[in-house]
């Protein structure tokens, strides 16, 4: 700084003084990083002139680890990734494996992975759009969503005995039919207790004078772009493109179901909230017709070899015991083979690419999270704009670190 | 999307580009084409801008380790198509020292997918503005997915109170990292050939249902 004075001096002259863009440190313990996301900016004044994104600080090696794993055990491990949408992701793990196998689910158990995968949507968009909500100034609706999320967590308790970490949907099935009384409840808190709250939150926010200043025409994507960046989910339709696994590459029983796919019109941070308000209302209608049509049977391929027998039969039934315990030490062998299985996951198209040797472990599993990519798009988003706009931008992305540092 | 329409898809791709295809192959109803290195980006090119392919969708690029193979790492690419409605895999072969040309200047999403690539499996991408490690700690060695690469890795690290900063140490375990190994190479579990058990009917799925067996043997 030995030339300030010269500089100071300009600038009582009335001459324009250059002053260089100076890097930001963002991060990674920030509440509107959504994790632990280190962001370094470069910024002239307050406009971001460059974002990079350094990530990987929740890196636990979920591929690594799955590979030294048998298949029954790396389930748990999905569960981990995008913990706000935990039985999302076993469905694709799941799909992927019984493709393999050559298996399919029973009629019930693809009715109650659909019931619980639509719910899970709204618990991840009410998460979603209430931190949102959250990191441009608004701190209600964080309250009134977390009361409707904890209640839908509830239902994940009572099916699978965790809040979070389900571990519910297995190759071949669900792991055990839903409780008595589960489905009532469920329909209830359909019918009667998300709905008020979504309206509430519609209120809130959506005609919000400040909420508006801070989202439309933010972080605009065009549909072109949403395409180069490999985007999904929420973020590929809030940019214009009627895309949706679940109607145009249907798995389960999605093909019967009857909804309705939002579609954004400006693909800003804007159009990004309203599908995602419009997307739980029709996962509520989904909810309600898998409740409805939800078939009696099976819960789970009735096989042995992949399947664990009843623990009643195991008590007098000596091949029930071997299969038993050879399914929880060795596990089922999958033969041979590769395949991609994708779930519309609330965020976007939650990936499996499985290669599996023939052995009781896989030879890989990569996990294609779709987080990944709507990060990687944040520094073409960001740039140009106001630093509080990359709050926004980051907020409207629905990032969560488990799965994109995996 | 029909077979006979995907096979269709990758005979157009095979004519359109002479010489750049090894081979396609159908696995499970999916598509996948096997392209020389060289090619890649022509070939992703020609995927993505051919009407009839329309391949607008760059969904994943990952590696994977063969270490028997002469060339190890596979690179595999999955794209996907929203007006047809595809998807398709292409893959590249190569080993540590072979560049493979980056795919960044076809698609965007490239760019850190094949800086995980890089950082996991040490796959090197030629031509890719900003190959730096994505995932792993700053200043990190190895690259930890390779099959050679130890669960465990090699360092440690701790946050060193007298020298007020974290530390890096080589890994110790208070235990030795035990590794069970269940797999049984009998039984009807697997599919294997047992020596001395030529007769025995190969199952046709990998493994025989015991309860239709014995169900088969009571009507017989």
């Amino acid at each position: 700084m030995s030339n300030s004075a010269e500089d100071n001096a300009r600038v009582e002259m009335g001459h324009e003084t250059h002053i260089k863009p100076y890097t930001m440190n963002f991060g990674p313990q920030h509440p509107a990083a959504h994790g632990v996301l280190r962001l370094v900016l470069e910024l002239d004044g307050e406009v971001v002139e460059r974002a990079d994104p350094h990530i990987g600080l929740l890196h636990r090696g979920t591929e690594k680890l799955i590979e030294h794993k048998t298949y029954m055990q790396a389930t748990p491990y999905f569960d981990r990734l995008d913990y706000v949408a935990p039985m999302n992701q076993e469905h694709a793990f799941a799909l992927a494996v019984e493709k393999l196998l050559g298996i399919k689910a029973p009629l019930r158990a693809q009715y109650i992975r659909v019931l619980f995968s639509e719910m899970t949507r709204i618990l991840n968009h009410l998460l979603n759009v209430t931190t949102f909500a959250l990191d441009v100034g608004a701190i209600t609706p964080a309250l009134w969503g977390f009361e409707e999320r904890e209640k839908g967590m509830e239902f994940y308790d009572r099916v699978c005995g965790a809040r979070l970490h389900a571990n519910y949907f297995r190759p071949g099935g669900v792991r055990y039919d839903m409780p008595a009384g589960l489905l009532e409840d469920m329909l209830e808190w359909a019918e009667k207790s998300v709905p008020p709250v979504i309206s509430d939150l519609d209120e809130l926010l959506t005609e919000n004078r400040i909420f508006k200043q801070r989202t439309v025409d933010i972080g605009t994507v065009t549909a072109a772009e949403a395409m180069d960046w490999g985007f999904s989910g929420p973020m590929i339709r809030a940019s214009g493109l009627p895309w949706d696994l679940r109607k145009s590459q249907p798995y389960e029983v999605y093909d019967q179901m009857d909804f309705d796919i939002p579609v954004g019109k400006t693909g800003d941070c804007y159009a990004r909230y309203l599908v995602r308000m419009e997307e739980m209302r029709q996962s509520l209608r989904i909810m309600k017709q898998a409740i409805e049509k939800m078939p009696e049977g099976p819960v789970m391929v009735d096989d042995y070899k992949v399947a664990p027998p009843p623990r009643a039969e195991m008590k007098h039934s000596m091949e029930a015991l071997i299969h038993h315990f050879k399914l929880y030490t060795e596990g089922y062998h999958v033969p041979a083979g590769e395949t991609y299985a994708a779930v519309e996951a609330p965020k976007g198209e939650f990936g499996v690419y499985l290669v599996a040797d023939g052995t009781n472990k896989a030879h890989r599993c990569r996990i294609r999270a779709p987080g990944f990519s709507h990060l990687a798009a944040l520094d073409f988003q960001s740039r140009g704009h106001l630093l509080a706009d990359t709050v926004s931008i980051i907020g409207s992305m629905d990032i969560v670190f488990g799965e994109i540092d995996r | 999307m029909s077979d006979e329409s995907l096979i269709d898809l990758a005979e157009r791709v095979e004519e359109a580009l002479e010489g750049a295809l090894l081979r396609h192959e159908m696995l499970k109803g999916e598509m996948v084409l096997y392209v020389k290195r060289d090619e890649i980006v022509h070939v992703l090119q020609f995927l993505r801008d051919d009407r009839e392919c329309d391949f607008k969708l760059l969904i994943d690029v990952c590696g994977v380790d063969y270490p028997e193979r002469a060339e190890r790492f596979e690179v595999v690419y999955q794209l996907l198509s929203l007006t047809q409605n595809n998807r398709i895999r292409v893959k590249v072969a190569t080993d540590e020292n072979t560049p493979v040309p980056s795919a960044v200047s076809v698609y965007s999403s490239a760019n850190w997918l094949e800086r995980e690539a890089w950082d996991m499996y040490g796959i090197y991408f030629s031509g890719h503005p900003d190959l730096r490690r994505i995932l792993t700690d700053y200043g990190f060695e190895g690259h930890p997915l390779r099959k050679d690469f130890p669960l465990t890795g090699y360092v440690e690290v701790r946050w060193d109170d007298e020298l007020k900063r974290v530390v890096y140490e080589p890994v110790k375990l208070a235990q030795d990292y035990r590794t069970f190994d269940f797999l049984s190479p009998w039984e009807g579990m697997t599919d294997v050939q047992l020596p001395g058990d030529e007769k025995a009917t190969k199952p046709v799925r990998g493994w025989i249902d015991t309860r239709i067996a014995v169900k088969e043997k009571k009507a017989s």
